[in-house]
């Protein structure tokens, strides 16, 4: 299906893209996840043909795109701001990349009705695009571009624009939506809740390079870098040392690993300790990997007490599944198999 | 309370009785002066051919003047909204500064690029050895049309440009991504988006074109006239005021519709949507064809901008004397003479005009013009953002002076004035308080903005903080005017310094502009004098340039001065 191959991208003249490669098998929804300018939005540009690459290539069905132009590829994009053309009707809008692809009125007439009726606006046929609202427009958009029948569907931000309300409602229509179309999807985002809720695969860009590529689960579970886990919002982190295969130390004191880390003895690293993962005042199954901890703050979240924890100089988060009080000294400690030292 | 409503009274009386003083009581007079003709004498005094032929020219050379101008302004527009090149930012700004060259400096710049003595027809008489010029490209349409586009294009370029750059890119590259090709992507979506301030730039720019005077006077000879200019000679030349004052009448019908229709455009029902990206539109080309095209609307711009001026600059530092009786032979050589004699104070000949004091009168009457425009325009300004119900019914007859050409004017004001105390008094008042009310329209548009864009909390917190009316002005408003209003100061120097059509009418032999000298020097044979016209065009240049670069650098982004 869809491969891009080594694309080097530079922006204002500095690089943006350094040699960016994936896949895109068919019917599989890939989340390309990364902080606003790390030139995601760009990647779909190129695959869209709206940039051309400073170097290398994008394949589909293994024939050469790079220099295809965009209204021959079919692709589909959404943009963030949606790009309704604010001169034409609800009807009209769906109706244009049918028409611009010479299909018969009567053929476009049914799409666009089907279309309509697939987003529960036929009442808003022939209302200028001007006067809806914002979750209105999402919806249109979709629509617009699912209308010609695209090989492969490409969304820039879709839920950007909207309140939290709204998007957590349109998140779960537009998970059903790219589902059932079938389709290959990219879909770029920079909120986690978002890829983790749709992505069969996710992959993570940083600073011009894919970092990391794989399931959501995997990536919650074995983030690939400290700024996966930092990016993910996946725990504390604490500047630490390797130095034997299982026991790091840090300014807290040492922490013995379950699992032997790849990274080599006497480098840096980052020791994740997971907010979840926390022992709170019980019985630790290896005394080196408690500490005592004075309570900052805690604050009731429903299943658990959210604590800030002051270890020496160092604040850390923690989850507690019974009340502390503020003030109170107490001891929280990691298993051994909850850890993971990872690179910086 | 009472004290202040008194003061606002006051604020919106004195440039109303201003206005209807000077500008509508000449009006008024035009239009008497073709009824009570009428009633005297019948249709006599004209014949149709009279109205018909200016009239039918007018449209005609506007018309084309439109259209050339919109063919290089239109790609001109894309260039410096979508392409990103060295010497952008300069071409760019010199490309705006033609609006507001007086017209007798363009005419005398385009002299010495295609008259008989310009720059071409020198070259042709060197390179082919010949004693005539061989051309005459002057008193022609071609000349009209050229000296058309030099001037509007730089409208074009500035509205049609500024939507450009704010048409948010998505529209395009959504289109392509739904199956458009690049030429379906601009007609089916960016053209029908940029249409309304097409058509609203192009009657603007009609307008201008339909207007024109001091272009076509001096460009266009005895053959090409068009309304203004047969008002002209016929007020000025064959003495037959009934036949301008018809002929006025005609041209302000036809002004105010265009103005009416031109302002109905001002408002596209999807031009918020459609007009409010943020997004970086400029790029350096990519592609070779994009290249070719920079390059070539590059090139094609510096030669309709720069060729002008620079051919007007060059040609009053240099002297070609023909040597008596040898062919083709000539004297030439740099020369700062032109510049000398303009402040040798020589006599002789009736038609003798003195350079020297015409420099002066200019200056006296800009300074004049600049204090009286500015300070009521800020009065008008003031009364028409006060104002509530009443401002539906003022704000037209503040408005107005806009559609009426300075040519009217002119005319009214001889109609009206001619008589004491406003021929005998010792100084002509009259020429700085027309130019004035050529400026007023311009500095309201300026001001009216910034007034505005006070918040009225601001006012109210000094007022509680107790400030008298008079401090809260002094300490809130003009703090915050001040910009506008030097804006509001340049430009109705630059105005009155470079303005020719009501001058042409009022200004006498006693008391010449430096556009009415120019315009008699370089209708008049001989090589100094037409070196003298240079001389003071060129300064007057440099004047205007460095007004208008002034105005562009203090100006806030958004104001619209049409």
């Amino acid at each position: 299906m869809l491969r891009v191959e080594d694309i080097y991208k530079d922006y204002d003249g500095k690089p943006l893209l350094k040699g960016i490669t994936f896949e895109v098998q068919e019917g599989e929804l890939v989340c390309l996840l990364g902080s606003s300018g790390s030139g995601k939005s760009t990647m779909l540009r190129i695959i869209a043909g709206l940039e051309e690459p400073k170097s290398g290539k994008v394949y589909w069905n293994g024939e050469d795109y790079t220099q295809k132009p965009t209204h021959e590829r079919g692709f589909g994009l959404m943009f963030q701001d949606y790009a309704l053309f604010p001169h034409r009707s609800v009807a009209e809008n769906i109706a244009f990349g049918l028409r611009m692809a010479g299909r018969s009125r009567s053929e476009i007439d049914s799409l666009v009705e089907k279309a309509l009726a697939s987003i529960r606006m036929q009442d808003f046929a022939d209302r200028p695009v001007t006067e809806l609202s914002g979750g209105e427009q999402q919806r249109v958009a979709l629509a617009r571009a699912l209308a010609p029948d695209p090989h492969l569907l490409m969304l820039d931000e879709p839920l950007g624009a909207l309140d939290h309300n709204l998007r957590t409602e349109l998140l779960k229509e537009l998970r059903k939506r790219l589902h059932d179309s079938q389709k290959p999807v990219i879909y770029v985002t920079h909120d986690q809740e978002e890829a983790f809720a749709l992505a069969d695969r996710l992959l993570l860009l940083h600073e011009g390079l894919l970092v990391q590529e794989g399931s959501p689960e995997t990536v919650f579970n074995q983030p690939a870098n400290a700024w996966v886990a930092s990016f993910l919002g996946l725990g504390n982190l604490v500047p630490a040392k390797l130095v034997s295969p299982n026991l790091v130390e840090t300014d807290l004191g040492q922490f013995k690993l379950a699992t032997s880390s790849d990274i080599e003895i006497g480098s840096d690293c980052m020791l994740l300790l997971r907010p979840e993962d926390a022992i709170v005042d019980g019985k630790a199954t290896d005394s080196s990997n408690y500490l005592p901890a004075t309570v900052r703050d805690s604050v009731f979240m429903g299943e658990y007490f959210r604590l800030e924890v002051m270890v020496g100089q160092t604040l850390l988060q923690v989850h507690s599944p019974h009340p502390v009080s503020i003030g109170e000294t107490i001891s929280i400690g990691w298993s051994e198999s909850a850890l993971q030292c990872l690179p910086e | 309370m009472k004290r202040s409503r008194s003061l606002t009274w006051l604020l919106w009386l004195i440039p109303l009785v201003f206005l209807l003083y000077f500008f509508y009581q000449p009006l008024l007079a035009i239009f008497r002066q073709v009824f009570s003709e009428r009633f005297n004498q019948g249709w006599q005094f004209f014949s149709w051919d009279q109205i018909s032929r200016p009239l039918l020219f007018t449209f005609w050379q506007a018309f084309l003047s439109t259209l050339l101008t919109l063919l290089i302004g239109l790609p001109a527009a894309y260039l410096f909204s979508r392409f990103e090149f060295t010497g952008r930012k300069t071409l760019h700004t010199l490309s705006l500064l033609p609006f507001i060259l007086p017209t007798v400096v363009v005419a005398t710049a385009f002299n010495t690029l295609i008259g008989p003595r310009g720059w071409l027809n020198l070259i042709l008489m060197d390179m082919l050895n010949l004693s005539n010029p061989p051309l005459n490209l002057l008193n022609s349409l071609p000349a009209i049309l050229l000296a058309h586009v030099f001037y509007n294009t730089s409208i074009v370029i500035r509205m049609v440009g500024n939507s450009l750059t704010r048409l948010n890119p998505h529209f395009d590259e959504a289109a392509r991504v739904l199956n458009a090709k690049p030429w379906q992507a601009f007609r089916e979506v960016s053209l029908p988006l940029l249409m309304p301030t097409i058509l609203g730039a192009s009657l603007l720019v009609f307008l201008f074109d339909f207007t024109s005077f001091g272009v076509v006077l001096m460009l266009g000879g005895p053959q090409y006239a068009t309304l203004e200019v047969e008002i002209y000679t016929q007020a000025m030349n064959r003495f037959n005021l009934p036949m301008a004052g018809l002929l006025s009448v005609i041209q302000l019908v036809v002004t105010l519709l265009i103005t009416l229709a031109q302002n109905r455009l001002k408002n596209p029902r999807f031009g918020k949507a459609a007009l409010s990206s943020e997004q970086k539109t400029r790029q350096r080309p990519a592609n070779r064809r994009q290249k070719l095209f920079v390059i070539l609307m590059c090139l094609l711009l510096v030669i309709l901008f720069v060729s002008p001026i620079l051919s007007l600059v060059s040609r009053s530092l240099v002297t070609f004397e023909a040597a008596r009786g040898e062919r083709g032979e000539f004297e030439t050589g740099f020369t700062t003479r032109y510049y000398s004699e303009l402040f040798i104070n020589r006599s002789g000949s009736i038609f003798y005009a003195n350079p020297l004091a015409a420099i002066r009168n200019s200056l006296v009457y800009s300074v004049l013009t600049m204090l009286i425009a500015t300070s009521m325009g800020l009065l008008t300004a003031y009364a028409l953002s006060r104002l509530g119900s009443l401002r539906r019914w003022l704000e037209p007859i503040f408005m107005l002076p806009l559609g009426a050409s300075a040519v009217i004017l002119g005319l009214g004001f001889l109609l009206t004035f001619n008589r004491p105390p406003w021929t005998s008094g010792p100084f002509p008042i009259l020429i700085p308080i027309a130019h004035s009310l050529i400026a007023l329209p311009f500095v309201v548009r300026t001001i009216m903005p910034a007034i505005q864009g006070i918040p009225n909390s601001l006012r109210e917190a000094a007022r509680v903080m107790g400030a008298k009316p008079w401090k809260v002005i002094r300490e809130i408003d003009l703090p915050i005017l001040l910009r506008a209003l030097i804006v509001s100061l340049a430009f109705s120097f630059t105005i009155s310094l470079g303005e020719f059509g009501a001058s042409s009418f009022l200004a006498n032999a006693r008391t010449p502009t430096i556009p009415v000298t120019i315009f008699r020097y370089i209708s008049q044979p001989g090589a100094l004098n037409y070196g003298q016209a240079l001389a003071m065009s060129t300064l007057l240049l440099i004047t205007s340039a460095a007004g208008s670069l002034l105005i562009e650098k203090i100006r806030l982004p958004g104001e619209e001065l049409f």
